[in-house]
């Protein structure tokens, strides 16, 4: 009873918040100072057709840095904790999957990893971009452990491939220091013809590394708890 | 207007799944409705104009957590038993 009351109580102080916002709340009708020169200024300076992607990447480079490391951190935490031990994993007995499971994901994880790929590298051209295109293969990955527990793929593999393209999104961020206005500056390549594939700078690359980075994270994390289902 | 109707209906839609995952006793129920609740926000983001988030909210939240949640569950339910 006591209980029940707290939690009225508290429903009802968050009830009074959230009307004093609504109350306050009018649709603004023109940007800010900051969004209008991001919608102003971002085609001529960064040159992307995608404007999320010239803010997410560019304007806002540092903030992309700090959620790949948040998550590489929360997949290293989760690695840690999941060693596996393989000494009798070996002749360990895995269910079958069922038959529909198994021919659907033949077709359709070489698609969603194609899907993947194409949303990274339009990432500056189209809605997505390299976190977007990294889940999505994972996605499709993690499709393939269920249907098909059977196959295979190494740790180390996933761990060089999201070392290398980790390594690469720093040092193209420090080459931008030098070559151009700061870290993480896209204009160490020409930003080219406006709309085509190799056009706003360095953002497609980044984005590649980025999205493999992404991909290869969730990737292990997925792998990690499927090795761990036959402990006990 | 019809967005306008159909972003009510998608809310009031998550609000019923979302009080569905709280509420049901039976975790695999719960799950799907929390993964159900994330694949219907994705819709509503698209119909919101932002499909960036969409396509992050679709991928993660109703496809890879709530696998991870099923790999988890199976994994207690395995110490437990």
């Amino acid at each position: 009873m006591v209980k029940n009351t707290f939690i009225f109580i508290i429903l009802i102080g968050v009830a009074a918040i959230m009307l004093n916002l609504f109350a306050g709340f009018g649709a603004s009708t023109e940007l800010g100072t900051i969004a209008n020169h991001y919608a102003s200024k971002g085609i001529e300076e960064v040159g992307s057709a995608n404007l999320v992607t010239s803010v997410v990447v560019t304007y806002r480079g540092f903030d992309t840095l700090g959620e790949v490391t948040i998550l590489f951190l929360s997949a290293a935490i989760v690695g840690f904790f999941l060693k596996v031990d393989n000494s009798d994993n070996r002749n360990r007995q895995l269910k079958y999957t069922s038959e529909i499971l198994n021919t659907a994901s033949q077709v359709l994880v070489p698609i969603m990893m194609l899907f993947g790929i194409y949303v990274f590298i339009n990432g500056h051209l189209s809605p997505g971009g390299g976190f977007q295109g990294g889940a999505i293969i994972a996605s499709g990955l993690v499709l393939m452990f269920v249907a098909q527990p059977k196959k295979e793929i190494g740790h180390r593999m996933i761990n060089i491939i999201e070392s290398i393209s980790g390594v690469s999104f720093v040092l193209i961020g420090v080459v931008g220091i030098i070559l151009a206005g700061g870290f993480l500056d896209n204009t160490i390549l020409s930003l080219g013809k406006f709309g085509t594939l190799f056009s706003a700078g360095i953002i497609p690359i980044i984005y590649i590394f980025v999205g493999l980075k992404v991909g290869s994270e969730l990737t292990g994390i997925a792998l990690s708890l499927k090795e761990n289902q036959n402990e006990a | 207007m019809l967005g306008i109707v159909l972003a009510i209906f998608l809310g009031i839609l998550i609000l019923v799944l979302a009080v569905m995952a709280v509420q049901n006793k039976n975790i695999v129920v719960a799950i799907i409705a929390a993964g159900a609740v994330s694949l219907f926000a994705s819709v509503l983001y698209l119909v919101l104009a932002a499909p960036d988030v969409a396509m992050t909210e679709a991928a993660i939240g109703s496809g890879l957590s709530t696998i991870i949640f099923f790999y988890v569950l199976n994994k207690i339910k395995r110490q437990n038993g």
